[in-house]
């Protein structure tokens, strides 16, 4: 499964990052080595039986200061499932947005000895900010646009159990490039592990220069689709699809919906995608969305919560004192 | 002034108006500048011996946020145009005029009139009252002017009073809510991002109207290849146009995001590496005709936060001499240049009889190290805040002493 260039050292040294705060500055081995880490989680949470004690005695404080209903649970579920205190602050609906405030929370959070902490937060940075100010392992649960890097995980953990092996592998990122922190942390994540990625997007909805970023552009999705292995579809925000970006989300289902007609451009076995939540009809038809063999959307939900276990097993090793870790 | 006894700066080298550095003394007298060359002190003078330094003319510095003494004197810095950009912005003669007093007597503040009331881009603020309240030119404040027909409005107006606009240039349609220029580390970073080009599109319309309206426009900071170009080619036709920049746009690129470092949060954005390289090119052909410390200190409450949501701005005045002195160094420009750029040129824009060592000018004179070296500590400024982009970075060129009207600055020390 793992290609000699991931192999990595045993120990501590084979993850020696703090936290997780983004896929970049990840080395692809780091990057397999979670993925091998969550490996045995996915079989666990395949039991009745799913609760292991590791993280006994722990608080796991997840701070979402923007909503989230799927990556809050599954970074719950995660905690929870290894026996951690886990503790949710949803601050969206609060006061509490910007400002020093940011800074005062985390030094709250920090007071509170929680020994590790997942952020969402709708600003570029906002999760290093943190980072920086505690004394704990700090997960990016997505900071604005910036990163999302367990998604990336679990999106490559993902097309690791279907396809095996990432080196020269087509993959083909479709949406709304511009805003998507997923499409970011998946680019670093995929193009470090050797696959060829090609990203999509009507030329709104790219950001500049992003070629630099190791991936061919693609305005036209019938031609980013040829020969693809994994497909995956990004979420349009409906208030983008109002005529400043889009003219309307019927014209771009029309140019860039995945359909099984347009599906069928890819390889015969080609893995279609998507993070969630979906837009069916827009960005992808129901048909394809619910494609048996093909559709990995609940695969990715699945192994999400085998990464965030993954995440928070590393990430409190040095804590809890483990041979090799200290 | 007249209780102070004239000033003698005797053995340095001065830097005089017609480019030349030459040893020589200088005499002060009742504020200004009575002999330069081949003076003696006379008795009862105060007698500065600038022991082989270079003597040149306090920094006149167009713009800056705010008035933080402590930081123009380490700086060197005499007199500074005060952006409008204040808390009530400077739009009626009343504030104008308690700015134009608020540095006296050792610095001398020339405020900027508001363009528009409030700043709003939209109605014009009371500019002939605001000129007799000493307001010494027009400034449209942070953010570009984005209806044409105000802004041809406002620039006639100034043409009337032979009064000078003071521009951003920025196409708001296209900035938005960008904090960043649209280029590789933008993407990275997931910042929101506009295109370079915005400066350059706002840049074309505002020299369309000025030379429409026969009026004079300086475009406080130009930092595009493009924008640079624009400007260039209007000199070449004698539109009444001048440029300038700070040292941030000719010493670092985006990439000083990195990290979201928010000290690197500026406006207009850093630029790529070709326009930075832009920007010394047009400060060695003269397109650029003066660079200032574009001075806005600002706490943590308003930078320890997520890059996007923390203010623009860089306490620049420590650092506006040594960096511009790097120029010198690399042979970018001569010393006699670097001071018109620093001094004289501004001087003339604000209409100041200040900014060179002449007789019957402003006694505003600096004794400067030009190569001595320190290093830039944000921790240690003598700025009201250190959000330097340059912390910990070495750097060369030091005031040692500063006079303002013939009489000796007390610099309180930095840290």
């Amino acid at each position: 499964m793992t290609s000699p260039e991931y192999t990595y050292p045993e120990g501590a040294a084979a993850f020696p990052h703090r936290g997780l705060v983004g896929i970049a500055g990840l080395a692809p081995h780091e990057i397999m080595f979670l993925l091998d880490e969550a490996q045995q989680w996915v079989e666990l949470n395949r039991h009745a039986q799913k609760r292991r004690e590791l993280l006994s005695g722990l608080t796991i404080i997840n701070a979402f200061f923007e909503n989230s209903t799927r990556t809050l649970l599954s970074f719950e579920i995660a905690g929870k499932r290894l026996g951690a205190d886990v503790v949710n602050m949803a601050v969206a609906t609060s006061s509490v947005k910007k400002g020093e405030t940011l800074i005062d929370t985390a030094m709250t959070l920090n007071a509170m000895r929680a020994d590790a902490i997942a952020i969402r937060h709708g600003s570029s940075g906002a999760v290093q900010l943190i980072a920086d100010k505690v004394d704990c392992p700090v997960i990016n649960a997505g900071d604005g646009q910036h990163e999302h890097p367990t998604q990336a995980l679990l999106d490559a953990l993902t097309i690791r159990q279907a396809k095996r092996a990432f080196n020269g592998l087509r993959v083909t990122i479709c949406g709304d490039i511009l805003h998507s922190r997923v499409a970011r942390s998946n680019i670093l994540c995929l193009t470090s592990l050797g696959a060829d990625v090609r990203v999509c997007a009507p030329p709104a909805l790219m950001p500049a220069e992003i070629e630099r970023m190791n991936v061919r552009v693609f305005h036209d999705f019938d031609a980013a689709l040829q020969g693809a292995d994994v497909v995956m579809m990004l979420r349009l925000q409906m208030e983008r699809m109002q005529g400043q970006f889009i003219p309307s989300p019927r014209e771009y289902r029309h140019l860039y919906g995945l359909s099984l007609e347009r599906l069928a451009k890819a390889e015969p076995d080609a893995l279609v995608m998507h993070p969630g939540p979906m837009n069916r009809g827009v960005e992808i038809e129901s048909d394809v969305a619910d494609l048996a063999g093909r559709s990995q959307i609940t695969t990715q939900v699945e192994m999400g919560v085998a990464i965030r276990m993954a995440c928070l097993d590393v990430l409190t090793r040095k804590a809890r004192g483990l041979e090799g870790w200290a | 002034m007249s209780i102070h006894p004239p000033l003698t700066i005797t053995g340095g080298k001065l830097v005089l108006p017609d480019g030349r550095i030459e040893p020589g003394s200088l005499r002060c007298e009742g504020g200004f500048i009575a002999a330069v060359g081949d003076v003696k002190p006379q008795p009862g003078d105060e007698v500065h011996d600038a022991a082989g330094k270079l003597v040149t003319p306090g920094l006149v510095d167009v713009a800056v946020f705010t008035i933080d003494k402590p930081a123009f004197h380490f700086g060197g810095i005499t007199r500074a145009a005060l952006m409008p950009d204040q808390n009530p912005p400077l739009d009626t003669a009343a504030r104008v005029r308690f700015a134009a007093q608020s540095g006296k007597p050792d610095f001398w503040v020339h405020p900027l009139a508001a363009a528009t009331r409030n700043l709003d881009g939209e109605s014009l603020a009371e500019i002939a009252l605001m000129r007799e309240a000493g307001a010494r030119a027009i400034a449209t404040g942070r953010r570009w002017i984005q209806d044409s027909g105000t802004m041809l409005r406002l620039l006639q107006y100034a043409a009337m009073m032979d009064m000078v606009v003071v521009a951003h240039a920025e196409d708001a349609g296209l900035v938005g809510n960008a904090v960043a220029t649209a280029g590789e580390m933008a993407t990275r970073l997931g910042l929101p991002s506009a295109p370079a080009e915005a400066e350059a599109l706002a840049i074309s319309r505002d020299l369309a109207l000025a030379e429409m309206a026969g009026a004079r426009i300086h475009f406080r900071k130009v930092t595009t290849a493009a924008g640079l170009d624009l400007v260039r080619r209007a000199k070449g036709r004698g539109l009444g146009v001048t440029a300038g920049v700070s040292p941030a746009y000719f010493m670092l690129s985006d990439l000083a995001m990195a990290q979201f470092r928010t000290f690197a949060h500026l406006s207009p954005p850093l630029r790529c590496e070709a326009d930075r390289k832009a920007v010394i090119a047009a400060i060695a052909d003269g397109t650029i005709d003066m660079i200032s410390s574009d001075h806005d200190p600002r706490g943590p409450e308003d930078k320890r936060l997520p890059f996007a949501d923390s203010a623009p701005g860089m306490a620049g005045a420590e650092t506006l001499l040594p960096l511009t002195m790097s120029l010198v160094r690399d042979g970018v420009i001569s010393m006699s240049r670097a001071f018109d750029l620093l001094a004289a040129n501004s001087a003339s824009l604000l209409g100041v009889d200040a900014g060179r060592l002449a007789a019957g000018a402003e006694a505003d004179i600096a004794v400067i190290d030009p190569d001595r070296p320190w290093i830039v500590d944000s921790d240690k400024m003598a700025a009201a805040a250190g959000n330097t982009p340059f912390d910990k970075q070495p750097v060369q060129g030091r005031v040692l002493a500063l006079f303002k009207g013939g009489v000796a600055v007390k610099a309180k020390k930095a840290g």
